[in-house]
């Protein structure tokens, strides 16, 4: 995104101060921004009991060690929790690709008669609803989806922003395309999945992005649903041993006696959660450019 | 008499007639979207319809028909209780506190980034600034208590200031603030886009011409900058007053503890807990209604209210 173009005229005493005023208080911002990520990193790469005396500032790691990832990856509790999110966010973010395509390919279609009446019962339930206990007693107990995948993804199958976002976009595109694929005999399908869908990448990339990271980070949903341990996603295992402080579920996966368990687990928490953050931060640097626009076509009003 | 019942018979057939045209027209395009709607009645207006247990002593194994109505019992109940009062406090003070605080946080980082010389620079500051956004809660939460622990970064910081080092985590008087101080270091970034490309739209000719008549940054500020931004300012506000009193309740439920329930637990907080925990369906169902019932009325009352000063409207 471009910053405003720079001025032709000379700035003036006053403005050369606040500008490096500015760029300091930006340099700041920054810092508090990176480093609380930067002392997750470098702790997970410390030596537990090292760490343990450590209180200040963590630039570099204490004591260089691996040994909390080695422990880490003999416990089949992440390891199951990391399959288990991969499985939910790969089939949830299909389902929604496809269910926001369609839906908001019909919203920017021209001269439909249901569209708007459509529109608003799609747009009120946005700022309406029945609220947790409705819902959960319609899934768990109408539906009986109580301990399956399906609980989690069919509620969050399409949501009404990123909807509207893709609607906008789609409208966008040239009515003329269309119409000279209808005059060769195509239906809607073929228009939406041959002409429309591939000029819309970028924000199909957008939308991948915001749904992924949704499923990816959701723990609650999955904390109602879900009763078998095996089943639970990566964000219920690392609630377990960051939030309840329930270190047991390490020392009784991977180390060799309790001892060893207990003092590596200062770090296998730091270890645990650069490993659950990593995937995300490592697609973001590549879809950066088109998330920054996502938001903006969703500014624009639908 | 005559005549107009022919109008009237006339206008329907056609009404008919369009409606008739239309779907022989679209018939496909309604086919296709028709899991979508779909979709929506069941997930998001099926619990609307399930909110009707708040009128009745719902009972699993008498189903939803089956069970009595008792009007506005579970709404009495509630606002008859004592904690009814703790609750709506902790509510407004907690969401109060992040409005005050969390809504112009982004605005100013926008207007500090756009103030920037350096493209190269700026962009750096915007990657960096987006990125807390994507880590989720669990992991915020954890950083968290790792981070407010007795012998964590923060406690290090508070103690040059001379602040005995404590678990701040349990400590009722700075949850809020730890609340909100990293919601804030969260979203900031993320927040900012919006008004930064409010802020691309302003043409630098205008900057050009105040400067020349004798306007200073705090004037550009105030008469350029400032206006291209209001549109963006007021629809953000809409939205946020209209979830005044939705506290995200998954945040607190990672964050609080029986030392801080007192000034952590908030009504939605509340609704989870009669309702999943104490299986109170339909008092938890009339408090999760009234909850929604609220933001309606806040949100329309702004967009009321914004439309008449400023023409700026959501609908």
């Amino acid at each position: 995104m471009a910053v405003r173009k720079k001025s032709k005229i000379k700035a003036s005493m006053g403005e050369r101060i606040f500008g490096v005023f500015d760029n300091l208080l930006i340099f700041f911002i920054m810092i508090i921004m990176a480093y609380p990520i930067w002392h997750i990193l470098m702790a997970s790469f410390s030596d537990s009991s090292e760490l343990i005396k450590n209180t200040g500032v963590l630039l570099l790691p204490r004591g260089f060690s691996t040994k909390a990832y080695q422990l880490m990856a003999k416990n089949p509790n992440i390891l199951t929790g990391y399959m288990n999110t991969l499985f939910i966010v790969l089939t949830s973010v299909t389902l929604n690709i496809i269910f926001t395509s369609v839906g908001a390919y019909f919203l920017s279609r021209k001269r439909v008669m249901w569209q708007k009446p459509i529109m608003v019962l799609i747009i009120f339930s946005m700022y309406f609803s029945g609220g947790l206990i409705p819902s959960y007693l319609l899934i768990a107990k109408t539906l009986h989806l109580n301990n399956s995948y399906w609980a989690i993804i069919l509620p969050s199958l399409v949501s009404t922003y990123n909807l509207v976002v893709m609607r906008t976009s789609f409208a966008s595109i040239p009515d003329s395309l269309e119409e000279a694929a209808r005059i060769d005999g195509a239906g809607h399908i073929t228009i939406l999945v041959k002409i429309i869908l591939p000029l819309s990448m970028p924000i199909i990339s957008v939308m991948i992005l915001y749904y992924g990271v949704a499923h990816w980070n959701a723990w609650f949903p999955a904390s109602i649903y879900l009763k078998d341990r095996s089943k639970y996603p990566l964000q219920l295992i690392l609630r377990e041993i960051l939030i309840a402080n329930n270190t047991s579920s390490m020392a009784n996966a991977g180390a060799a006696d309790i001892g060893d368990a207990l003092s590596v687990s200062e770090s296998v928490k730091y270890a645990v959660i650069v490993t659950a953050t990593f995937p995300i931060l490592c697609v973001y640097p590549f879809l950066q450019k088109y998330f920054v626009k996502g938001v903006m076509i969703g500014a624009v009003k639908g | 008499m005559g005549k107009r019942n022919d109008v009237y018979t006339e206008n329907r057939n056609s009404l008919r007639k369009r409606i008739k045209e239309d779907f022989v027209r679209n018939r496909s395009l309604y086919l296709l979207v028709l899991p979508v709607v779909a979709f929506y009645l069941i997930f998001n207006y099926g619990p609307l319809y399930g909110a009707l247990i708040a009128f009745k002593d719902y009972k699993p194994q008498l189903g939803m028909w089956g069970s009595k109505w008792v009007g506005f019992k579970h709404f009495e109940a509630f606002f008859t209780n004592p904690s009814f009062f703790k609750l709506l406090k902790n509510t407004l003070r907690i969401s109060l506190t992040t409005l005050v605080f969390g809504f112009p946080a982004p605005i100013i980082l926008a207007l500090l980034l756009n103030e920037l010389k350096s493209q190269k620079f700026a962009k750096i500051a915007q990657n960096i600034t987006y990125m807390p956004h994507f880590v989720s809660l669990v992991v915020i939460c954890g950083m968290l208590k790792a981070f407010c622990a007795k012998n964590g970064i923060i406690n290090y910081v508070l103690a040059i200031f001379g602040h005995e080092p404590a678990n701040l985590l349990v400590m009722p008087e700075y949850f809020t603030t730890i609340y909100v101080a990293s919601g804030i270091w969260q979203e900031i970034g993320w927040g900012s886009i919006i008004y930064l490309a409010a802020l691309t739209s302003v043409d630098a000719q205008l900057y050009d011409s105040a400067v020349i008549d004798g306007a200073g940054k705090w004037r550009q500020l105030i008469s350029i900058t400032i206006p291209a931004i209001v549109p963006t300012i007021i629809t953000m506000l809409i939205l946020r007053i209209g979830s005044i009193i939705s506290v995200g309740y998954e945040k607190l439920l990672l964050l609080y503890n029986d030392a801080t329930l007192g000034v952590a637990d908030v009504i939605n907080t509340y609704t989870y807990r009669k309702g999943l925990i104490d299986l109170d369906w339909s008092f938890s169902a009339a408090v999760g209604l009234f909850n929604s019932a609220v933001n309606l009325i806040f949100l329309v009352s702004a967009n009321t209210i914004s439309k008449k000063l400023s023409d700026t409207a959501l609908w």
